[in-house]
């Protein structure tokens, strides 16, 4: 690990432009962070109590994995900042030796959280853990967040449903930006860790493009479109996207929250976004779902029982590489052992179908990665979601008939 | 198969190697020594790339019946084993009936049959049953099929006994008639199972008759932790041993706890389960032996020895009651959910060359067990398999240098624990 000291003299994240899609926004970046180089487009696997659902560290690392998500919400609560702080932060906590990002910690409160309560002051909650009155600022957020010593913090925002309409959207936008501004003021580490602001705006294209605005004259190393992914149309969800990548920074990298479908990922890869999260891939293998080109597989489905063939035969994770579909079938019933077969296939997915597509763009062939990608995902063609043709199309991509 | 003993002191423990374990002619594991234990062959917890980071592994897995049986028509279907099924590729396979750690209603043997539960429910046995899943299985050696249900009542009846003998050694004789039938087992051995509850004259008919069939080993049954005083167990098991061929092993079944297992070894056995790093693993806890046996603290403990004499064992009987006993914290372990690891940033034992304790902190361990996460699973499941190793490797070195006291007095000492935190 590199010395305080070296760490000081340069900016904590550098982001180098390796490719750029000549057709649609796709980019590939070297994204330089404090613990190592993160190429992208990154699909970024969440590890929400500083842990990865039954996955060692080091089976992490030795799935190409270069950065992963630890949730402010649950750590602050247990077990705690100062404990984290004493530990060498998370990363020693947890041993990981490679980036984290950390969230704010205010969605979790609005998920999680029934009696929240948002002011101007911050987002009140009464803890799961004894119900007392917790008050979080950005302020507060941020000094959590140091004490995590993430790469990558995320500023406190006032996230409201994106299915939410009228003058709560522009308050939570404003107010988004206002807290940014709290946010950079507190950060106590700003040359070891990254702050980034988060796009609001609800479903607005006047709002998001206001706060776009505002918070793009701020000096933050990278930006997340927030606000989304949250039950809205997927009509709306892309152009909030695309709206976003459009006047964002081209130097700075752009992470697209709690966006984990493969569809998704590349239909936003081609709209311009370079990072990625989401607990999906991890929790439906804990139910023995196994993400293929094709969909996913029901490992648990009595059909495949005996199918003797590895969950995807040109996968090449330590679990395809060992067992077939019918053990696991098998294993599923007996030892939780199964899950974490499953898990490491899917985060393995993840980050190969991340890898692949960031080398059809450094190749000049992404338009036609896409094409094939979504022929193997879709039976046939009138398969297609109309969102993702309208999207793709909106950046030249028309996708065959087949 | 062969036992090769280098050590049997009379009456006692035997020291030695088992070459050519079944069909796997390059295997060999020395004893006193534990077998690896799983579910459906995954250690618990454990993926192929968690597994690997401990090494050496026992050399033999074992595999049993009741987490299998409801795939025999798979396994028939994918006709090359259970091993190359299960990606179980570098070890030996035994199969058992029944799980040793999932307890299992009694009341549903026959003449005929025995049944074991799987995650389907209840799976009926008849011999000819129980040896088509052997020859899908395909194991380099197998328990025979055994009515092994005498542990189980409180009061079982001497006539209830001598049946379970009879019909023991009635499964015994038409297993190996079917074994010798099956192109599929040729090289792997049958372990004839030796029951008899509490009787000793039982006990030795059971050990006396199974010697006489041509059987690769000894599976002593109905010895389970819990179902019997520990002094009458000892007692029957070394009468047991006086009877069996000095040149096959001896596999007791339902024993793990360390105190035990010494005891056990003492009465002359030589393989056991290990489903015991499970069960501690189940429990949140974490073995902590101390097993630095070099010279100095040869010296040091034998100084102390007067103070430290106590051991466990002399002072258990009433504490616990005797069904309880398997499912009870034992002082070779530290509980990781106790509030006061909670800012421990010392690894679970100093020099534990494990995964975990080469990687993590209790403070780390005890926040994925208050959180319920599943790593919490995997770590200490690595953790204590690594210790339960070392504890027989150990236990072998005392035994072949004529340390056994030293050892007992140095490893299972009950005030060990203790000594060690209050210096911290």
């Amino acid at each position: 690990m590199p010395s305080l000291k070296s760490l000081s003299a340069v900016s904590p994240l550098t982001l180098r432009l390796v490719a750029e899609c000549p057709v649609s926004k796709a980019r590939a970046c070297d994204l330089a962070l404090p613990h190592c180089v993160v190429p992208t487009p990154v699909f970024m696997p969440v590890g929400t109590q500083g842990t990865l659902k039954g996955i060692t560290s080091d089976q992490l690392e030795d799935l190409g994995c270069n950065i992963c998500l630890g949730n402010t919400y649950h750590l602050g609560m247990r077990p705690g900042p100062a404990l984290i702080e004493k530990a060498s932060g998370l990363h020693g906590f947890m041993n990981w030796r490679r980036n984290l990002l950390t969230d704010s910690g205010g969605f979790q409160m609005v998920s999680l959280v029934e009696l929240s309560e948002v002011t101007e002051e911050g987002v009140k909650f009464k803890s799961p853990y004894g119900g007392n009155e917790i008050l979080l600022t950005p302020e507060k957020s941020i000094e959590i967040q140091n004490s995590l010593g993430s790469d990558i913090m995320m500023q406190l925002d006032d996230v409201v449903s994106s299915t939410v309409t009228g003058p709560r959207v522009e308050e939570a936008m404003r107010r988004s930006v206002r807290w940014l501004d709290r946010c950079m003021a507190a950060n106590q580490n700003p040359e070891k860790q990254n702050l980034f602001a988060i796009i609001q705006g609800g479903l607005s294209l006047e709002l998001r493009k206001t706060c776009l605005d505002e918070m793009t004259k701020r000096d933050v190393p990278g930006f997340a479109i927030g606000g989304l992914s949250g039950g809205e149309e997927k009509d709306d969800f892309w152009k909030m996207v695309s709206l976003s990548t459009d006047h964002l920074p081209r130097h700075k990298p752009r992470y697209l929250m709690g966006v984990g479908y493969a569809v998704d990922l590349v239909v936003c890869v081609a709209l311009g976004c370079d990072m990625f999260d989401c607990v999906f891939p991890t929790r439906t293998a804990r139910f023995g779902s196994a993400l293929v080109p094709w969909g996913s597989l029901q490992v648990k489905h009595k059909q495949f029982a005996k199918d003797f063939k590895p969950i995807d035969p040109d996968c090449t994770c330590p679990t395809c590489q060992r067992h077939s579909r019918a053990y696991l079938h098998a294993l599923f019933k007996n030892d939780t052992a199964a899950m974490h077969h499953v898990t490491i296939h899917n985060i393995s997915y993840q980050l190969t179908l991340m890898r692949s597509v960031r080398q059809s763009i450094i190749d000049g062939r992404f338009p036609d990665f896409v094409k094939t990608f979504m022929k193997k995902m879709f039976p046939s063609s009138d398969k297609y979601p109309g969102w993702a043709v309208d999207a793709l199309r909106s950046v030249n991509i028309t996708l065959d008939q087949h | 198969m062969k036992l090769e003993l280098t050590r049997v002191v009379q009456g006692g423990y035997r020291v030695g190697v088992l070459r050519e374990v079944g069909r796997a002619a390059h295997t060999s594991m020395e004893v006193p020594g534990c077998l690896l234990y799983t579910r459906c062959g995954a250690v618990p917890h454990l993926t192929h790339d968690t597994l690997r980071t401990l090494s050496p592994l026992p050399p033999v897995t074992q595999l049993t019946l009741s987490t299998v049986a409801e795939h025999r028509e798979v396994l028939e279907e994918y006709k090359d084993g259970f091993k190359k099924f299960a990606g179980l590729h570098d070890t030996a396979l035994y199969c058992s009936l029944h799980d040793p750690v999932t307890p299992y209603p009694a009341g549903h043997i026959t003449n005929k049959t025995v049944s074991v539960w799987g995650s389907g429910g209840r799976i009926e046995l008849t011999v000819a049953r129980f040896m088509a899943l052997q020859k899908a299985l395909r194991p380099d050696l197998y328990q025979s099929m055994a009515d092994g249900e005498t542990w189980q009542g409180d009061a079982t009846s001497r006539k209830r006994i001598r049946k379970s003998v009879d019909r023991t050694l009635a499964h015994l004789d038409e297993c190996l008639l079917i074994h010798h039938q099956t192109p599929e087992l040729q090289g792997a051995e049958v372990l004839g199972v030796v029951e008899g509850g509490d009787s000793l004259e039982e006990r030795v008919r059971s050990a006396k008759e199974t010697a006489k069939r041509p059987v690769g080993g000894f599976c002593l049954d109905g010895f389970q932790t819990g179902c019997m005083e520990r002094s009458l167990r000892t007692r029957l098991i070394a009468a047991v041993a006086r009877e069996l061929p000095e040149d096959k092993p001896r596999l007791l079944q339902g024993v793990g706890r360390p105190d035990e297992v010494v005891a056990c070894v003492e009465a002359g056995v030589d393989l056991f389960e290990s489903f015991f790093p499970f069960q501690v693993t189940e429990r949140g806890c974490a073995l902590t032996f101390d097993l630095d046996l070099s010279p100095d603290t040869e010296r040091a403990v034998l100084e102390l020895g007067e103070e430290k004499e106590e051991t466990w064992e002399s002072e258990q009987s009433g504490e616990v009651l005797l069904e309880d006993q398997a499912q009870t914290m034992t002082p070779f372990e530290m509980d990781l959910k106790d509030t006061k690891y909670r800012d421990d940033l010392t690894p679970l034992v100093d020099g534990c060359g494990c995964y975990c304790c080469t990687n993590h902190q209790r403070a780390y361990l005890h926040h994925l067990l208050v959180t319920n996460e599943l790593l919490a699973g995997v770590l200490l499941m690595l953790h204590n398999t690594a210790q339960y190793n070392s504890f027989f490797r150990a236990l072998r070195e005392a035994l072949a240098n004529d340390k056994l006291e030293f050892f007992k007095k140095r490893v299972l000492s009950r005030k060990r624990v203790g000594h060690k935190e209050a210096k911290e």
